[in-house]
Parts: structure tokens; sequence; C-alpha cells
């Protein structure tokens, strides 16, 4: 098992997001569905302890994560989030940053070819990027830390339908090539269905059917 | 050398006219500062006259430890008014409270320990008010400004935390930018210093009938003092208030409702 859940709750500013949450993740790619404000992204930055739980325990690969270094953890288990948020600089500084922290050499190049970018976005201002390149641009920061999960928060939000596919067939490539796990946020079952071996559905801050088990 | 000059009551009631200009420009412009600059005015005549007296009674009776009481008052006061300029930063008295208590060590000290002056009352109070005052500003400007920088660049900072990085490097960027706002002004005012604007003591020793050379001379040591503190204040005002937007497991805490 991958992540397993048991019994979370988390309120933020006092209204309850997760309540009595359950649910286990394997390895490979899940998904997780369910409307707006349901508590999937609060689900997503509990896995590499952006947030911590008020009450209830998650582990990773049977350990549980309250435990583990919350930075190296992290590095291990990235986080891309749902808008793209660069640091200041170029794609390849950003990059560089990224595997710096895990301790990893950076390749840039290989980066932005498995983020679907080409090698000459290397040196290009990450200000001066649309949408969707800076989401490829973060995608390739975190691969830079070769992790073994990549936590999607609706990767294809805010994309037009040429773009979303793009990045849908980028991961898919990812996996296959790579071997990482995902999981993987959205309000769209289609996009579940497709790219997800199992499903979680929120509903009002609780898993509903089977919960991927 | 120096004639005194004595100062009558209604020049300084006739000075209030400059006030009520501000405040009538704040109204005019909504920029709502009315009853800061009342309250501000009111407690300028207060304080200024409670520690006219009590100047006069550290300097009658020559003590250093009646100095550092007061200036032990200066840096709480400093630290309350400060925080009130710093709201966004969580519990940010403490670090301020820090930060003047250093700066002012740290500056007065060194400018003892070099000579520049006696560790008298004479001197020590009035330099020191100076530097509290002055690493009171910075401080309030700096962790105002981070304040507002954390709210603004949340999802930036929450995504460089996701990348594993420390809370001290995805606040980095933003602890520089607030450093150097807090330092900016003095910096600037140091350059234009004697072309666009007499700085307050020169004027007030030229006023008092000093020569013009030793205004000038005490005005630099004291603008190289105040650059000094300013520059220790801001530093630690803002490497100290960063922290507290953190828990323990390098997360960014929830904004306040």
């Amino acid at each position: 098992m991958l992540f397993e859940l048991r019994d979370v709750w988390v309120t933020r500013g006092g209204r309850p997001v997760l309540e009595a949450f359950d649910a286990g993740l394997q390895a490979g790619a899940t998904a997780i569905v369910g409307p707006s404000g349901s508590g999937k992204s609060t689900l997503l930055r509990l896995l590499n302890r952006l947030a911590d739980p008020d009450r209830g325990s998650i582990s990773y690969r049977g350990e549980p994560i309250a435990d583990r270094n919350p930075l190296r953890l992290r590095r291990e288990v990235s986080l891309v989030p749902q808008l793209p948020a660069l640091l200041e600089g170029t794609v390849e500084s950003n990059i560089r940053f990224a595997a710096g922290l895990a301790g990893r050499d950076p390749d840039p190049a290989r980066c932005l070819r498995l983020a679907g970018l080409g090698a000459e976005f290397a040196g290009r201002d990450v200000a001066r990027l649309s949408v969707g390149e800076q989401q490829r641009t973060m995608l390739a920061r975190s691969l830079a830390q070769q992790p073994e999960v990549l936590l999607l928060d609706e990767p294809t939000s805010a994309l037009d339908h040429d773009a979303r596919d793009a990045i849908e067939r980028t991961l898919g490539e990812l996996r296959r090539e790579l071997g990482i796990s995902l999981v993987l946020v959205t309000h769209d079952p289609e996009q579940a269905r497709r790219m997800s071996e199992s499903v979680i559905r929120i509903e009002a801050g609780r898993a509903v059917d089977g919960a991927g088990r | 050398m120096t004639n005194s000059i004595h100062v009558e009551l209604w020049q300084v009631a006739a000075s209030l006219t400059l006030v009520a200009v501000a405040a009538a420009i704040s109204r005019w412009q909504e920029a709502d500062l009315e009853r800061d600059i009342v309250v501000a005015t009111i407690r300028s005549i207060i304080q200024l006259t409670l520690i006219g007296y009590a100047i006069k009674l550290i300097f009658d009776v020559d003590s250093i430890w009646l100095v550092l009481a007061l200036l032990a008052v200066m840096v709480l006061f400093g630290a309350l008014t400060a925080r009130g300029r710093a709201k966004s930063v969580p519990d940010a008295f403490w670090p301020l409270l820090l930060t003047l208590a250093i700066a002012a060590a740290a500056t007065l000290g060194l400018v003892v320990v070099l000579g520049i002056f006696e560790p008298t009352p004479r001197y020590l109070v009035p330099v020191g008010g100076m530097v509290i005052g002055n690493s009171m500003t910075a401080s309030a400007v700096a962790l105002n400004r981070l304040g507002d920088e954390v709210a603004d660049s949340r999802a930036r900072i929450e995504a460089t935390l996701a990348l594993g990085a420390t809370a001290r490097e995805a606040a980095l960027p933003i602890v520089r930018r607030s450093l150097r706002s807090g330092m900016i002004t003095l910096v600037d005012s140091t350059k234009t210093t004697g072309l666009i604007f007499f700085p307050g003591t020169m004027v007030g020793m030229l006023l008092a009938g000093a020569s013009p050379t030793d205004a000038v001379r005490l005005q630099l040591i004291l603008l190289y003092s105040l650059l000094g503190s300013v520059a220790i204040a801001g530093l630690l005002a803002t490497n100290l208030a960063y922290r507290n937007f953190f828990t323990p497991a390098q997360q960014l805490r929830e904004e306040p409702e």
C-alpha cells in the first residue's frame, strides 16, 4: 500500500474539510475525484505534509508520515500545485533549484523533455511563459528531484483541450518510462477514468464508494 | 560657544498649524490618517514633555543605570508601536523587542568602544533615542512588507515548500525584499542629505548656535550610526519574524481569519 489514511479529520478556519476519512492508495495511478470544495486538494496536501490532520493517521509505505522528515518526504512525494507558482528566474534555474534540494544532478534537457517541453525553454524567463508552459515547468521541476510519487492537483484545469490532452499524454509516458506513481486530483470523472487505475470519490469531506480499495 | 535659544510656548502652539494642514490633506485625499495624526500629535506633546523631565532628571543624577532603564523603556514602547504596524505578522512583539534591544545595544556599544562618544547620559540618551526610533521605523516597515509579501506569495511559498525546501529557503526572496524596504528610506535620505534636506540634528545644532563644522561632523556620525543600527534591526526583525509564519514541520500556517 502506498498511502493509507485512517479516520482522518481536518478543519480549516473552523470549517470541517475532511471528516472520518478512510482510504487506501495503491502504487500506480490513483485519481481523487469530487466536486469543488469537497476536500480533494486538502487530501493531497496531507500526503506530503504540507498540512497535518487534526486527528487520524496517515502512512506512506506502511510508515506513519508524521514520523518522517517532512523535507525528505516532500522530495520523494512531490506535489505539483493547481496553479503554477515558479520562482523568479529562468526555467533552468527553477529546475536546478529543485534538483539541488533533492541532492540530484540537474539535467534540465531531460526534465524538459519528460515534461513535454523543448530544450530551448531552459533559458526562458518564467514570467514570459504561458500558463500551460508554466505548468509543464512545474512538472519538470518536480521531475528534477526524481520523486517516487507525483501528487498532481488539477494539472489541466487551466488549460484548453489540446494542452490538456498533451499533458495527459506526458503523464502517461512518465508512468511508463519512469514507473512513478501518480495521485491525481481532478473534478473531471472522464479524466480520472482515462488516467488512473483506481478512483477515490470524495463528497463533503468523506470518501464514498469503496475508497479505491 | 553655544548661545542657547529659548522657545516660547506660543511658538510651539503656532507650529500646530502644520499639523492641521497634514490632517486636512489626509481628510481631503481620504488617506484615513486623521485619527493617527491627532493621536501622534497628542502623544508627541505628552511623551516629549515627559521625556524632557526624565532627561533632566537623568542628567542631574548622572547614573548609567538610569540611562539603561530609560533605553529599556524606549525599546519596549518601540516594540509595541512597531507591532501595531506589523499586524499581519503573527506574534511580532517578541522578534521586535529582541531586534530593538540588540540593535540599540550593538550600535551604542560600538560607538562607545570606538571612542566616538563617552558613555555618559549626555550622549547615550539622545543617541540611543535616535537609534531606537530609527530601528523601530525600519523594523515596522520591513515587517509590514513581510506580512504583505507572505500574503501575496502564499502559492509560491507553498510550491517551494512542496519541493522539500526549508521555510528559510522558501521565504528567502521575500525576507530579502522586506529587509531592503526597511533600509531603503534611510539609505536614500543619507544619499540626499545636505542636498535636499537638512537632517534634524544638524538643524538643531545650528539653531542652538553651534558651528556648522561641528554640526556637520556630528550629523555624519549620527547618520552612519543610524545606517548601522537600521541594517541590524532590519536583518534581525525579518529573520526572526518570518519563522512565525511557519510550523516546526516547515508548513505555512493558515492565514488568520
